[in-house]
C-alpha cells in the first residue's frame, strides 16, 4: 500500500479533542437524566465523562480512511478467491464443518454486537465512549456482512450454511452463543461494555479469531482468513475500549470496584463456556491442527490475562474464581464437547466423525494426562461400532444448564469420570446447571434466567415442531419435525461426515480440477 | 515484568514494520506463526514512525499501523511520533 500522508495540521491530541468534546454539548431544556435514563441505575458512579481517553486517539475521518482501505483489500481477496475455485483447496472436506459452526454460531453474535454497540453509544453520557461505541458499533456490522459474503461461496457447494439465521434463533447448541449476547444485550451499558468490551474482546477475543484464523491460513482457507484478520485488525481497538472502560470505571469511583468485579467474575465465566465450542473446533475439527485448545489458553489466556490482572490489581481488581476450575478444564473441555456433538450428530447441521489414527497420536502428545486415559477408548470404541455399521446416534434429549445452556456434558473439577450436576430451588421450581459458577450466576439475578429459552424445555413442550404438526397422530417421529422446524435437511446438514455429499462432492470435484477427466 | 505484544499480518507492509520494531526494540522477540507475526516484548513496546519512513523511504502515519494489526495487549499511548504499549506491574 502506498497511502499519501499529508501534513498534519493539528496534532493526534488536538484533533481527538476537537471531533470529541468539541462536538459535543450540553442540552439545556432537557434534563441529562431524561436524555441518559440508564446512566445510573446499575449503580455506577462517574463523576467526570471528560477523563475518558481513548488512547489510539481515533477521530472518524481517520477511521473512515482506514476501514474502507481494510474493506479494498478483502474484497479483493474474497473475489480472487471465489474466482480461483478456492473451497477446493481447503486440506479437507471435514473443515468446511468449522466454516458452518462459524456462520450460524459467530457471525450473527457479530450482528448482535453491532445493535448492542449502538445502543451503549446512545446512552453513555461521555462524548469519548460515545464516538468509541459508534466505530465500534459500525466494525461489528461490517464484520457480520464481511464473513456472510467469504462464506456466501461455501454456500454455492456445500450443505448445512443455507439458512443460518433462521437456525441461530432455535437450533439447540445454537442456542448457547444467543442467549450468551442475549444475556448481554440486555443488561445495563455498563455491564454490556463490561462482558463484551472487557471480558469477551479484551480477554477472550484472541482465543476465537487468533488461533483459529491462523488455522484457517494452515487449512487452506484464505476467505476465512482474510475476514477474520480484517475483523480482528477493528478488534485492537476494541480491546482497547475495553480496557478503557474498566480503568475509568474504577478511577472514577472506589464504590464502583465491587459491581465491576462482579460482572468481571461473571462474564469471564459466561465467556469461557461459549468458547467451548472454540476449544472442539482446534482439536477436532481442524484437519491440519495449529495449536491445541489447551495451548491456546496457556498463551493468551495465562500468560496475557495474568499480566492484564496484576496490571489491575492496583485498582483491587482479583482474577476471576472460576479461572482455577478452567485451568482445570483445559485439558478436558474440547474432548468433551466433541464427544457431545458426535451423540448429537443427527440432529446437528454439520457433520462429525471419528478423529484417525494420526490425529488421535496428536492428541495424545497435546494432551498426555488426559486423552489416552479418559477419551481416546471412548473414541476408539464409536470407531469401531462404526466400521461394523452400528455409528452410535444418541436419540434422547440431553438436560440443560439454566444459564449456559450448555447440555450437561462438563465434568466435576476434581474427577474427570463424574458428571457435574449441581440445582437450586427458586419460587415452585428446581433449575440445573452445569457448575458452581452458572448457578452462582443464577442465585444472583433468578429473575433473569428463569426466563431461558432453553431448546430442550421448548422440544417437549411441543413448541419447536413446523406449524400445524399433530405430536399425537400414529407413527409422528419428534426428530424429524424438529429438523424440519430448524430447517435442516436430514441425510444432508447432519450425520456423520463419512459418506456424506459434503465428502463425495469435495472429493469429486477436487478430482475434476486436478485431472483433466 | 509482564509481556506486552503486538500481532501484525505477516505482508509487505508490515514487513518494515516489524524491521523497526525489532530495531527499537532488542529485548522484543519475534515469533512468526501462519499468516501472522507475534512481537513478545517484556514490560514495553514502542513503535517509533521516524524508523519504519527510514526504512520505507516515504511518509507514514501511525494510525496505518490499524490496517494490519491482529491483536495487542497492555496500556497504549500514542502521539504523532511514537505507539508504546506497557504494563505497570
Amino acid at each position: 500500500m502506498d497511502m499519501n500522508v499529508p501534513k498534519k495540521k493539528l496534532s493526534l491530541k488536538e484533533k481527538y479533542s476537537h471531533m470529541t468534546r468539541g462536538l459535543d454539548w450540553e442540552p439545556s431544556y432537557q434534563s441529562k437524566d431524561d436524555v441518559y435514563p440508564y446512566a445510573k441505575y446499575e449503580g455506577i458512579k462517574i463523576h467526570d465523562w471528560d477523563k475518558w481517553e481513548d488512547p489510539f486517539r481515533l477521530t472518524m475521518d481517520a477511521y473512515w480512511k482506514y476501514q474502507a482501505e481494510k474493506e479494498r483489500k478483502l474484497y479483493a481477496i474474497i473475489d480472487a478467491y471465489a474466482q480461483n475455485n478456492g473451497h477446493l483447496s481447503v486440506t479437507d472436506a471435514r473443515y468446511i464443518n468449522t466454516v458452518k459452526l462459524f456462520l450460524t454460531g459467530v457471525s450473527p453474535l457479530e450482528y448482535m454486537a453491532h445493535r448492542g454497540f449502538a445502543h451503549v453509544g446512545r446512552q453513555l453520557p461521555g462524548a469519548g465512549p460515545r464516538v468509541a461505541c459508534l466505530m465500534q458499533s459500525i466494525d461489528e456490522i461490517r464484520h457480520a456482512q464481511t464473513q456472510v459474503h467469504s462464506l456466501s461461496n461455501y454456500n454455492k457447494y456445500y450443505n448445512g450454511l443455507h439458512d443460518f439465521r433462521h437456525m441461530h434463533d432455535r437450533v439447540w447448541y445454537l442456542s448457547v452463543p444467543k442467549s450468551f449476547f442475549d444475556d448481554a444485550i440486555t443488561a445495563g451499558p455498563f455491564e454490556f461494555m463490561v462482558a463484551i468490551g472487557f471480558s469477551f474482546e479484551y480477554v477472550l477475543t484472541n482465543l476465537l479469531f487468533v488461533p483459529f484464523v491462523s488455522g484457517a491460513a494452515y487449512n487452506g482457507d484464505m476467505s476465512a482468513m482474510t475476514f477474520g484478520f480484517s475483523a480482528q485488525s477493528d478488534e485492537a481497538r476494541h480491546m482497547t475500549l475495553g480496557l478503557e472502560v474498566i480503568k475509568f470505571m474504577l478511577e472514577q469511583d472506589p464504590d464502583n470496584l465491587p459491581i465491576v468485579q462482579r460482572w468481571i467474575d461473571k462474564w469471564a465465566w459466561r465467556g469461557t463456556r461459549v468458547l467451548t465450542l472454540v476449544a472442539m473446533m482446534m482439536d477436532y475439527m481442524l484437519p491440519k491442527r495449529i495449536m491445541s485448545w489447551k495451548e491456546a489458553w496457556e498463551v493468551y489466556f495465562e500468560e496475557n490475562g495474568g499480566a492484564l490482572f496484576k496490571d489491575l490489581a492496583r485498582y483491587g481488581i482479583t482474577m476471576p474464581k472460576c479461572i482455577e476450575d478452567i485451568t482445570k478444564e483445559k485439558e478436558h473441555l474440547s474432548h468433551q464437547a466433541w464427544a457431545t456433538f458426535y451423540n448429537y450428530g443427527a440432529a446437528a447441521a454439520f457433520h462429525t466423525w471419528t478423529p484417525d489414527e494420526d490425529e488421535m497420536n496428536w492428541l495424545s502428545e497435546k494432551y498426555p494426562d488426559s486423552f489416552d486415559k479418559y477419551y481416546r477408548p471412548r473414541l476408539e470404541y464409536w470407531r469401531d461400532e462404526a466400521a461394523k455399521g452400528n455409528r452410535f446416534y444418541n436419540k434422547t434429549l440431553p438436560m440443560l444448564c439454566q444459564v449456559c445452556q450448555i447440555p450437561m456434558l462438563f465434568t466435576e473439577p476434581d474427577d474427570p469420570t463424574k458428571i457435574c450436576y449441581r440445582e437450586t430451588q427458586y419460587k415452585d421450581d428446581k433449575y440445573h446447571f452445569c457448575s458452581d459458577h452458572c448457578k452462582a450466576i443464577f442465585e444472583h439475578e433468578p429473575e433473569k434466567y428463569i426466563q431461558s429459552w432453553l431448546p430442550v424445555h421448548q422440544i417437549y413442550q411441543g413448541n419447536c415442531f413446523p406449524e400445524g404438526t399433530d405430536p399425537t397422530a400414529e407413527g409422528f417421529d419428534p426428530l424429524a419435525a424438529v429438523l424440519a422446524y430448524y430447517h435442516m435437511n436430514f441425510g444432508r446438514d447432519n450425520l456423520d461426515f463419512e459418506g456424506s455429499e459434503d465428502q463425495k462432492n469435495f472429493d469429486a470435484w477436487r478430482g475434476v480440477a486436478t485431472s483433466n477427466d | 515484568m509482564s509481556n506486552v505484544f503486538l500481532a501484525l499480518q505477516a505482508n509487505e507492509d508490515t514487513r518494515a514494520i516489524i524491521e523497526a520494531i525489532t530495531e527499537d526494540n532488542p529485548h522484543a522477540v519475534v515469533h512468526p506463526s501462519p499468516a501472522m507475526v507475534k512481537i513478545d516484548a517484556e514490560g514495553s513496546l514502542t513503535v517509533r514512525r521516524e524508523t519504519i519512513e527510514a526504512l520505507i523511504g516515504r511518509s507514514f502515519d501511525l494510525q496505518e499501523l490499524h490496517i494490519n494489526l491482529i491483536s495487542l495487549s497492555g496500556h497504549i499511548d500514542e502521539t504523532d511520533d511514537e505507539l508504546t504499549l506497557h504494563w505497570n506491574a
